[in-house]
């Protein structure tokens, strides 16, 4: 078989979501940031994991941990890793929804999006309320 | 040559020979991680203002300590998981997809015995 001009080697590719072919829309617009929260919270473990061998480590580690955490650049780096959080747990649900089969026409999948960008604000406010509030 | 049809291969396990081991692993630490994750960010919103020792008392509670260590567990496998699958889609080239896949694999498993050990050492000393 000459593969050289086998079909499969100059099969057309689906271009890019993001990029002169497609229109930007609300469901590929939050399929990109599902991806891209999922990439940071991974990062943002290694947040925790310093987080946690600082507690381990004695009170001045703590304290020294501390202090970049109650800074401004700390507190955004957390309302960031806390809003990826929540995003990508309510629109995780809608995949698990859209994995059982439910919920995959388009205006129910617009429905349940703009539904992940509501609860999902909501719950980040919820959580910064009651750490600054309480 | 395979004389097997592509139908028949996908009902086997497929081109990667895990079948929907991936995908089902995926769905069942996501399952997992909606009732931890919950938990996990409304307790540490509720921690603001505590001192060390106070911080370190909720870490080392054993039905915290117990949660804390199956969240990280879960997050991290979750995460591998993840991540392998953004480096499969982007990355082109087979030796440094080989290698970036590598270097996930061993920065998920160091980040959990870290997170791990440290959870331990602050409920047990």
């Amino acid at each position: 078989m000459n593969t050289s001009k086998s079909p499969a080697t100059n099969r057309p590719l689906s271009p890019f979501m993001i990029g002169p072919y497609y229109r930007p829309q609300l469901t590929s617009m939050l399929s990109i940031t599902h991806r891209a929260t999922g990439v940071g919270l991974s990062a943002g473990m290694l947040f925790l994991a310093c987080w946690l061998v600082a507690i381990a480590s004695g009170p001045e580690a703590y304290a020294k941990f501390a202090v970049h955490v109650t800074a401004w650049y700390g507190q955004l780096i957390l309302l960031g890793f806390s809003w990826s959080l929540l995003y990508h747990l309510c629109n995780g649900i809608r995949h698990l929804f859209w994995d059982i089969g439910k919920g995959l026409d388009i205006s129910t999948a617009y429905k349940s999006g703009y539904a992940v960008v509501v609860v999902s604000g909501l719950l980040t406010v919820a959580a910064w309320a009651l750490a600054y509030l309480r | 040559m395979s004389l097997r049809s592509p139908l028949g291969r996908a009902r086997g396990l497929g081109s990667a020979k895990d079948g929907t081991h991936h995908f089902w692993v995926q769905r069942v630490s996501a399952v997992a991680l909606i009732p931890l994750a919950l938990w996990f960010v409304f307790s540490v919103a509720n921690l603001p203002g505590a001192s060390y020792e106070q911080v370190h008392w909720w870490v080392g509670y054993p039905a915290v300590a117990v949660t804390l260590v199956l969240l990280i567990a879960s997050a991290l496998y979750h995460s591998m998981l993840g991540v392998q699958v953004v480096i499969e889609d982007y990355v082109g080239h087979e030796g440094m997809k080989i290698t970036a896949l590598l270097l996930s694999k061993f920065f998920h498993f160091a980040v959990a015995a870290a997170s791990i050990f440290a959870v331990l050492k602050i409920a047990l000393t």
